[in-house]
């Protein structure tokens, strides 16, 4: 053990199977660096149990460089470790002591069901995504890049919605499992901008549904998305889908078929 | 595309949010209007008595003001009641995580405490009506006319000290609900912006304040002035 290398007490989430019983099973890792990332700690301990023999222990990654998303994990009881602006393949463990117990779980929530240890189907998001998170007019050539005027302060706001990762974090730490900052950066996002606006009211209106029809909660303003949010997005999105959807719900009507309509 | 979207408004987890939000905010203007009408016990007997006299003149007027203030109320409670049952299943039940730590920067105690400070209110606002509108009908003569001695039934109420203390505890659940639900009624809306939002906060908390505050005080005055 090199000088600065800790010895931890790992107490993660184990779970064979979504339908099987799960448990917190202990683990020590020793000489970890402090230069290591949370996950690379966890490739480690894996990389142990493999030649144990043990069933190394499953966990989503991706890029592990904080743009992908696809890193999860509730650390000390915070969604990747409650760190400001920082996903877990960011922590790393110089954040950390020799000898402090870590207690590792899975994002958890009614939508987001366990698939095997810290591993969660997060496809619920996508499936808000695919009910109308996107634009869906031909864009032919690209347009000169003057035509289209955006005042700097939209453009920025715009920007930081569009910086949302889709991790799953607002929902793992609302207090109501809901995916509203997710669904409100999304929203809020294309709103803000000439390219998404014509399809704003339809897209508020079946986003919203498929929202509530996958079991996500209600938000009730805790804001803790906000605090935990990898990527700091503000619930002032979540305000704005409020308002396109009420817009929408009182003013957006497409006729049906039998009503004349395409 | 959804077939019939205001239907599927009132239905929806915003809709009735922001349904949720409309009516408690309607409840706060109400709160206001009965705390002013209470602060006739500060000028004295006659002119509290008076005040309550011409409610009840309004007659036909003043049963359909109750019957929406009952409306309003059931639609906040019922809503928020439904909404707080979807949402401990959305969590994933109550046993969600071994441990769970809050970041001290989003969800607080007046926030977590919605529920039961909802509750409390609820019960509070059951006894209220039973002990002092349903309460002792006393009458009184005033500038000649023959009226309800409100007066009387409510100084009567506030001598016992565990009424007092009940009614102070209930209005510092006030307190907690109102500062939370304020500012999110206004977020529920769609109505935060950087550039406004804190105010509706610090406002929110105003209102908390004054409001519980106004009605406790009135509570604890009559409680010291005796019959």
């Amino acid at each position: 053990m090199s000088a600065g290398n800790m010895n931890l007490n790992l107490k993660i989430w184990r779970q064979p199977t979504g339908a099987a019983e799960g448990k917190l099973v202990d683990y020590r890792v020793e000489g970890v660096s402090p230069d290591q990332s949370f996950l690379e700690m966890i490739d480690v301990l894996n990389d142990q149990l493999v030649r144990k023999g043990e069933d190394p222990i499953a966990f989503d990654h991706d890029c592990r460089e904080g743009i992908c998303g696809m890193c999860s994990m509730m650390i000390n009881g915070k969604a990747h470790g409650g760190y400001k602006n920082t996903t877990t393949c960011q922590v790393h463990m110089r954040l950390y002591k020799d000898g402090d117990t870590i207690i590792v779980e899975p994002f958890r929530a009614k939508a987001f069901p366990i698939v095997k240890d810290l591993t969660v189907d997060r496809s619920g998001i996508d499936k808000v995504m695919m009910a109308g998170g996107f634009i869906s007019a031909n864009t032919g050539n690209a347009q000169d890049g003057n035509a289209v005027l955006i005042p700097k302060p939209i453009a920025d706001e715009a920007m930081d919605a569009a910086a949302c990762i889709g991790c799953g974090a607002c929902v793992a730490s609302c207090p109501n499992g809901s995916g509203m900052l997710f669904m409100g950066a999304k929203i809020s996002q294309l709103a803000l901008l000439p390219q998404g606006q014509p399809e704003s009211p339809r897209r508020s209106l079946n986003m919203v549904h498929t929202h509530d029809t996958l079991g996500f909660g209600n938000c009730t303003t805790h804001a803790e998305c906000e605090a935990t949010c990898p990527k700091g997005i503000s619930i002032e999105h979540i305000a704005r889908m409020n308002r396109e959807y009420l817009k929408a719900a009182f003013t957006y009507y497409e006729k049906s078929r039998s009503e004349g309509g395409a | 595309m959804m077939a019939a979207a205001v239907n599927h408004y009132f239905g929806s987890s915003i809709g009735r949010k922001q349904l949720v939000a409309t009516t408690g905010l309607l409840l706060c203007g109400f709160l206001v209007s009965h705390l002013a009408g209470n602060f006739f016990l500060l000028v004295g007997p006659n002119a509290f008595n008076l005040y309550a006299h011409k409610l009840e003149a309004l007659g036909g007027l003043l049963f359909v003001v109750e019957g929406i203030l009952a409306v309003i109320f059931t639609i906040h409670l019922g809503l928020a009641i439904k909404l707080n049952i979807e949402n401990v299943k959305a969590r994933g039940g109550a046993k969600r995580y071994a441990l769970k730590k809050n970041t001290g920067r989003g969800t607080t105690f007046m926030s977590q405490t919605m529920p039961w400070t909802g509750l409390i209110l609820l019960a509070f606002v059951i006894l209220h009506i039973k002990s002092l509108k349903l309460g002792t009908y006393y009458t009184t003569v005033v500038d000649g006319v023959t009226m309800r001695d409100l007066y009387k039934t409510t100084m009567e109420y506030f001598v016992s000290t565990p009424a007092t203390i009940w009614y102070v505890v209930a209005m510092v659940a006030a307190a907690l609900h109102t500062s939370h639900g304020f500012a999110s009624a206004f977020q529920s809306m769609g109505w935060n912006h950087g550039k406004y939002f804190k105010n509706v906060k610090r406002i929110g908390y105003l209102y908390a304040v004054l409001v519980s505050g106004g009605f406790a005080f009135l509570a604890v005055w009559c409680h010291l002035k005796g019959v």
